[in-house]
């Protein structure tokens, strides 16, 4: 629980002390405004030669392997990838999973934290909700690259047309395709929402293209009751609605599986598993994101190590219950399963998939119980870059296991197959990172990634006021 | 004619098959199925609509190979019917055939994973055919392009042609008639083909045979394929 919690109990001192520091949680050493203005815009206009060295190597990198290797394959043939006939799907749509599942923290750092009312929230709601958007179009991406024929892609979009065709809406991948456009379009609407007011802000400062772009895109924002008002409203609505299109996304992705007739994919656990797994590797990917944004951009006052720890013990409370989603999908396949399904097991465990599989439950289970526990590390922005970042890996692992792993055998013998991806798709795969990179570094010089207007209504609600000789908290706070 | 409704369907006796591989050829030249050359088929990217599986059974002096010809089941509740998202897979009311629509298909793939008998077949790369066999093309069959699926339809062109040659004659269609590639070309004739709603032709009195099995019945998949057990205690009847 929280530290105001456990001082309940012990009046007097301790009471104070702990209060302080789960004030400087809330960034409660307040600065003035204009300073805090200052430093957002500071760090958005901070593009050094450093900067453009790594825009500029992403952009060649994203250029070539995603766009380049995408492009050959599209003029030979998926022949060029390592697919055969029982391995029908591969990397891709292991990536397609991974992306979708990256795309999950944004929603549950911003909407949910908002609702549960957690104050560590303010300050890094905007750097989740960014991966959200430019992780999911790099996840829709990945449909597109992984059919064979890319240019009639967009007949699984129902529109009328003179052949009076339509998409099938019995395909879990037309519900996929469904669930990702909404998303796609709520977590943008949702990103921007809460943007106006900076937007506004920093139209009000800065001259040039920006001050046009600010201008465009602030709406016509002036800070009236009014538009408070409605921009609130808005903002607790999006909330709500967008929890539910979060949890869709993911149970389609997982049923796009589960639906099938493949051995080890039929389960009817895969729903919830895919969502934990997701929101599992989306925190893991946002502190990631966080630590390297705070050091490049010089954010320290906006994010500090109580926000990483307050996200990393998140962390550990999905370790645990993707574990046990891991072990109950685990065990019923070995308990209950028939031969072809033992196969797999074998397959995982000490066959081919093992270095993988292995290293898979190194770093989503023994690193993170082995660390996280510990508040000092929790803290450390380096021990979590390495931690996160190994999660992510081992998230990437378990993705590539369950789809290209248990395609590998079936229930007749003879089409037994196995699969490695070939260079192009592994240089796909790459330039799906660089440009997801390049996206978010990009954005992250054209938007505001701190929101100012939230850390200051934290501040101002939580504060304390003097009233004479004695120091209250302000009303909002009694309220609670 | 909506009045005109047919379940083709064929029997497999496992008996008569002697792995010769006949039938795949013949299913090729039909067809317009590209030979994919060995790298790509040892790669796993064969194109064979109908294929000869081969096991082993027993071991050292026991050994022995069995063979079973596997081809599209034309399942009457098909699991790759419901998952394209394209109505590529297509179940066909009047035949009761599964059918592939091929300029409907994105290549997703979806049908082939879902497809328990792993039948389906994905076109790599463009179709390419060596000298002579280019010469040899059925023009009744479109060949296909690269990055789509493609399956036996038990020789669709063939039931048509036959069908709407006896309606040109005002004959009623007899469909024993009409026999898809395989099934003209097998010597031992192991393959038989026919209409299942018949109660009296070969392939329904075959099916009700207590030799008479179905491919992984537990999935539920109904297929339009049996199979004949093999065993030396049983003669073949009908």
């Amino acid at each position: 629980m929280s530290v105001l919690d456990r001082a309940e109990s012990r009046p007097g001192v301790a009471r104070t002390r702990a209060e302080e520091e789960h004030r400087k949680t809330l960034l409660l050493d307040p600065r003035p405004q204009e300073e805090l203005n200052t430093m957002v815009l500071e760090a958005m206009q901070r593009t050094g030669r450093e900067y453009w060295v790594v825009v500029g190597v992403l952009a060649v990198l994203a250029l070539g392997g995603f766009l380049g290797a995408w492009l050959y394959m599209i003029l030979t043939g998926v022949g060029v990838t390592g697919l055969s006939r029982p391995n029908y799907w591969g990397i891709f749509i292991a990536s397609f999973i991974f992306w979708i599942g990256i795309s999950h923290a944004g929603t549950f750092i911003s909407a949910i934290l908002r609702i549960f009312g957690a104050e560590y929230r303010r300050p890094i709601t905007r750097a989740a909700e960014m991966m959200t958007t430019t992780s999911l179009l790099v996840a829709a991406s990945f449909l597109g690259i992984h059919v064979g024929r890319v240019w009639v892609s967009y007949w699984i979009v129902p529109y009328p047309n003179q052949r009076g065709l339509w998409p099938n809406y019995h395909s879990p991948f037309l519900w996929d395709e469904m669930a990702i456009i909404t998303y796609l379009v709520g977590s943008t609407l949702y990103l921007y929402l809460p943007l106006i007011p900076d937007l506004a802000m920093a139209r009000d400062r800065l001259a040039g293209w920006r001050g046009k772009l600010y201008r465009a895109m602030a709406l016509g924002w002036t800070g009236t009751e009014s538009q408070w008002h409605h921009l609130n409203l808005a903002i607790k609505v999006f909330s709500v609605v967008i929890i539910p299109v979060m949890f869709s996304v993911h149970t389609i992705v997982s049923w796009d599986l589960a639906m099938t007739k493949a051995i080890g994919w039929r389960s009817s656990i895969f729903a919830p598993y895919f969502i934990v797994g997701a929101v599992y590797s989306g925190l893991s990917a946002a502190i990631t994101v966080l630590i390297i944004a705070r050091s490049s951009m010089k954010l320290h006052y906006f994010i500090r190590e109580e926000h990483i720890n307050a996200l990393a013990r998140l962390v550990l409370i999905f370790s645990f219950t993707w574990t046990y989603f891991f072990f109950a999908d685990f065990l019923t396949e070995w308990y209950g399963g028939d031969a072809a399904g033992h196969t797999l097991i074998t397959l995982q465990t000490v066959g081919q998939m093992a270095p993988f599989w292995w290293t898979m439950l190194f770093f989503n289970i023994v690193v993170p119980w082995l660390t996280l526990w510990n508040g000092r590390i929790r803290r450390s922005p380096i021990a979590l870059l390495l931690i996160t970042i190994g999660i992510n890996i081992g998230m990437y692992l378990e993705r590539y296991i369950i789809v290209t792993g248990f395609l590998r055998r079936n229930h007749t013998p003879f089409n037994w197959g196995d699969y490695a991806p070939s260079v192009v798709e592994i240089a796909i795969i790459g330039g799906s990172l660089c440009t997801f990179l390049l996206l978010y570094a990009l954005l992250s010089r054209l938007v505001p990634l701190i929101p100012v207007w939230e850390v200051r209504e934290g501040q101002l609600t939580h504060g304390l006021r003097r009233v004479g000789r004695a120091t209250v908290p302000t009303v909002a706070e009694l309220e609670e | 004619m909506a009045e005109d409704k047919y379940r083709w369907g064929m029997v497999v006796d496992l008996d008569l098959c002697t792995g010769c591989q006949a039938c795949v050829v013949a299913c090729h030249a039909e067809n317009n199925v590209p030979t994919v050359g060995e790298v790509e088929t040892a790669r796993r990217r064969s194109m064979h609509w109908i294929r000869i599986e081969r096991y082993w059974h027993g071991a050292d002096d026991e050994l022995r190979a069995e063979f079973m010809p596997l081809l599209c089941q034309h399942c009457q509740n098909a699991p790759c019917e419901p998952v394209c998202p394209m109505y590529a897979t297509y179940h066909d009311p009047n035949n009761q055939l599964n059918i592939q629509v091929y300029n409907r298909c994105a290549g997703i793939r979806y049908c082939g994973v879902n497809c328990p008998y792993k039948v389906r077949h994905f076109n790599w790369f463009d179709p390419y055919f060596p000298e002579p066999l280019n010469e040899q093309l059925n023009p009744d069959v479109t060949v296909r392009r690269r990055g789509i699926m493609e399956k036996c339809m038990f020789c669709i062109q063939r039931i048509r042609r036959a069908r709407d040659e006896a309606r040109a004659r005002g004959e009623p269609f007899n469909t024993e008639e009409v026999k898809p590639a395989c099934v003209q070309t097998c010597p031992t004739d192991a393959l038989v083909f026919g209409n299942l709603l018949e109660p009296e032709s070969e392939v329904a009195r075959l099916a009700r045979s207590p030799r008479a099995f179905v491919l992984l019945e537990d999935l539920g998949t109904e297929p339009s394929l049996f199979y004949l057990k093999r065993g030396e205690s049983y003669v073949r009847t009908g």
